[in-house]
């Protein structure tokens, strides 16, 4: 290829990620399109907000929420964050080695918070008989936190993918930004669930 | 490979390439073919409306196919006529405008277009087991509660397209801000481009809002979740809540680039700088904000209360001072200015008092005390047709007469041009005007029949001989294109003495756009080194290498991956064996994701050398 010198240059610059005009657009690209993300959790939050009393005899919130599962499954998701940060700051010295495993505690943490999930549905759905079908509260809460959940089951698809791809070529002009993507994608998915940690669960034992 | 692609000539290349295009000029070619196809659709059910309301308690066709067939047209026209067709016109025109050699992201520029393509086959595809019949709003229970699969296809036709719109918007606005010639700054866009990021920005906050909407109706139709259904806590309002926050920045994102069209056509046949460009760019810009606060004025008569139909009556309101200014700066880039007349130009002054029209009966609807009295009348029919065809049809009208010369090589014919032209713009409002006054008079929107001796017999007659006038409009400007394809002469590199950089690249223009990128030295770049230096552009860089994305089947392969599922989806309700469709498309859509990730792709480079040799 004509430009592997440049993809591979003797010395990494400070930014890896933004070093390449495909590496600026793919970071602008990914922050617009978490904005049109915004949206969309703004819509399915305003739509469980308005739900969440409709339980249609069923089970209510304050009698199905657990705040110490969700704490835990917090706890995981905010570290995890913190670990992508970690692999970001070794990516940017060039420390590959690092940077892998910091992003493969991060993939585990994903994974151990995607197991409390399921975990907590299957409780709900055995335990309590309720279900995406039972009332329109039920609709709403396995919308909103589900499709979370789909944010972070393809999260972490997607790490795989570019761990297991640049596994034995070490870091380049040319995935370093799809690294750095795959980050900001992660703390999306980690504020997002502030939100529901918030909204759906403090506020439905509490409020 | 690079600049032997055009040896290639067999049909089969042709299609292939085609298929594997990532080049935003082929890609915006494919999208007016596409968004083409279907305003011929929706023009023929709109035909096929004004037939059956010709006379009082016609048979033309059965109540059924009435509703199916208005839904169909509202849905068609607006998801996969107008849109479509205005994003091929930025997809051809803006990078050019700001001195790209393509977009940021061409290969998803490719996915988005056929995904769109996808999205609207999916809606057609419901004809041959019924169509939807909820009206393109699809209100909640009517929607929920429709038989058949046809409100199905509504929902994955447009998620699809919805998906696809999205990218689009993304692309768009990583391109502006990321891919400016050097001295390109924002305040010296040209105004199609400024409204092309100002409608991105809404595309990326407002599709979202529908992409929910669809999946709850999606889920409460074919999964038994119960976010309509009262009887288990659910609530119809929130779909039109969501519908609105996307529906409403949706008339801004299709009206937007139809001012932008007009200011870039009123300044080249006037030959005068636009008058008040910077009003014109804050102007745009405060309307795509208020876009965003008044979804709820399509909402009056459901029972939000006096406080929030005042504040939604008020901000609707609002929308006119800006909107005012636009019209006002028009008229005074055309006062005193060397004025041609011709085609596109036609369509720019016809425009400006049709627009007007349906500016000052949006006024009107946005009382709301006296919406109570509009509210789903022919009233509302009339308004919204007035802006949508006014502007919108009109500036994209004008728009394909201003740009085929860069687009397809040829100049439309005049005589042509003026014939559709006054037939289109005389049935437009032989259609539409009256239309207001059988809503005050009473006529509800959406009836399949309407009664004799209510005074409705003689408005209804002219207004399908109107229709009648416009397709024959239709006809001649199709009649046009084809003539000129095979008769016409190819067109000169800048016919119309233009002002901004499109009008620079040759003729035709190379796939690489820029031998070498332009230096823009302000406002209307061309025109300034018309003016001021030897009427060329000065580079800003040397002749180098240029790099160039690769095509690509991945896009049309995951298109067709979604189209798939998405009959899995609709025919899983009915029997297992849609399992197969549903997995089967969702792994081939993930499978060429998977690989698009995993293939590097690193495009490939136009050597110094060949650039230099073909230059001689």
């Amino acid at each position: 290829m004509a430009h592997d010198h440049s993809l591979n240059p003797e010395t990494m610059p400070h930014h890896p990620e933004k070093a390449t005009l495909e590496g600026k657009n793919k970071f602008l690209g990914l922050w617009f399109f978490l904005g049109g993300e915004t949206v969309l959790f703004a819509s399915l939050f305003g739509t469980y907000l308005a739900l969440k009393n409709s339980t249609a005899g069923g089970p209510t919130s304050e009698e199905l929420f657990g705040l110490e599962l969700v704490f835990l499954m917090t706890m995981l998701l905010l570290t995890s964050s913190l670990t992508s940060v970690y692999a970001m700051y070794h990516m940017k010295n060039n420390d590959f080695k690092k940077m892998q495993l910091w992003l493969g505690i991060t993939g585990l943490l994903g994974v151990a918070f995607l197991a409390c999930e399921i975990y907590e549905f299957y409780h709900y759905i055995h335990e309590y008989g309720f279900t995406f079908r039972s009332s329109a509260f039920g609709s709403a809460f396995y919308t909103l936190v589900g499709f979370h959940g789909g944010h972070v089951l393809f999260g972490l698809s997607w790490l795989a993918a570019i761990m297991i791809r640049n596994a034995k070529r070490g870091l380049n002009l040319y995935n370093a930004p799809k690294f750095n993507t795959f980050s900001l994608y992660w703390h999306f998915i980690d504020v997002v669930w502030v939100f529901i940690f918030t909204v759906v669960y403090l506020m439905g034992k509490v409020a | 490979m690079s600049t032997a692609t055009a040896q290639k000539t067999s049909f089969a290349a042709v299609i292939w390439d085609y298929l594997t295009t990532v080049d935003h000029k082929k890609i915006g070619k494919l999208y007016l073919y596409g968004g083409g196809f279907f305003f011929l659709l929706g023009g023929l059910e709109a035909m096929i409306i004004r037939i059956q309301l010709i006379k009082p308690e016609n048979n033309f066709i059965s109540a059924g196919l009435y509703n199916e067939m208005i839904t169909m047209h509202g849905t068609t026209m607006i998801f996969f006529a107008a849109m479509p067709l205005l994003i091929g016109l930025m997809n051809a025109v803006m990078p050019l405008q700001i001195g790209a050699r393509d977009v940021a992201f061409p290969f998803l520029n490719a996915l988005g277009f056929w995904l769109f393509l996808f999205g609207g086959i999916m809606l057609n595809v419901s004809w041959l087991t019924g169509a939807p019949d909820a009206g393109w709003t699809s209100y909640t229970p009517l929607s929920t509660l429709s038989p058949g699969h046809g409100v199905d296809y509504y929902v994955l036709g447009l998620q699809i397209s919805g998906a696809g719109t999205l990218m689009g918007g993304i692309n768009f606005l990583v391109t502006i801000v990321n891919m400016r010639a050097p001295g390109m700054t924002y305040m010296r866009m040209p105004l199609f481009t400024w409204t092309t990021f100002v409608v991105s920005v809404l595309i990326l906050f407002a599709f979202p809002a529908l992409t929910v909407g669809l999946f709850l109706l999606m889920f409460d139709r074919m999964f038994d979740s119960a976010f309509f259904d009262v009887a288990l806590g659910g609530n119809s309002i929130i779909w039109q809540h969501l519908f609105w926050i996307f529906g409403h920045p949706e008339v801004y994102i299709l009206i937007l680039p139809a001012f932008g069209i007009f200011s870039e056509i009123f300044a080249t046949f006037s030959r005068k700088r636009l008058f008040g460009y910077t009003a014109m760019v804050f102007a745009t810009i405060l309307i795509a904000f208020l876009g965003f606060m008044v979804w709820a004025h399509h909402m009056f008569t459901v029972g939000m209360g006096p406080v929030a139909n005042s504040i939604f009556a008020i901000a609707t309101m609002a929308i006119a001072v800006p909107t005012g200014i636009k019209i006002f700066n028009w008229l005074l880039t055309l006062w005193g200015g060397n004025i041609t007349i011709n085609s596109a130009m036609l369509w720019s002054l016809g425009f400006i008092p049709s627009f007007t029209i349906g500016g000052m009966t949006g006024v009107m609807v946005a009382t709301s005390v006296a919406d109570y009295q509009y509210h789903d009348s022919y009233f509302v029919v009339a308004h919204f047709h007035y802006v949508i065809v006014g502007g919108v049809v009109f500036g994209i009208l004008a728009a394909l007469h201003y740009w085929w010369p860069i687009m397809f090589r040829r100049i439309l014919n005049e005589k042509l041009g003026k014939l559709a032209f006054w037939t289109f713009f005389i049935g437009f409002h032989l259609t539409f005007f009256i239309q207001h006054f059988l809503g005050l008079m009473g006529m509800p929107r959406r009836y399949w029949v309407f009664l004799e001796d209510q005074g409705l017999e003689l408005g209804n007659l002219i207004s399908t001989i109107g229709a009648f006038f416009m397709a024959f409009g239709v006809i001649v400007f199709l009649y046009n294109a084809i003539y000129v394809w095979f008769k016409g002469e190819p067109a000169p590199q800048d016919p119309w003495d233009g002002r901004t950089l499109e009008w620079a690249v040759a003729s035709p223009v190379p796939h690489y756009n820029f031998k070498q990128l332009p230096l823009v030295r302000g406002l209307d770049a061309l025109w300034i080194e018309k003016m001021e230096g030897n009427g060329k552009l000065t580079p800003a860089e040397p002749v180098g290498d240029i790099h160039m994305p690769n095509g690509s089947i991945l896009p049309f392969l995951m298109s067709v991956g979604f189209f798939i599922a998405g009959f899995g989806f609709i025919y899983q309700t009915q029997t297992n064996f849609a399992y197969i469709f549903l997995f089967g498309g969702m792994a081939l859509a993930l499978l060429c994701m998977l690989i698009r990730s995993l293939k590097d792709d690193h495009g490939y480079h136009i050597h110094k050398e060949e650039l230099e040799k073909e230059a001689e």
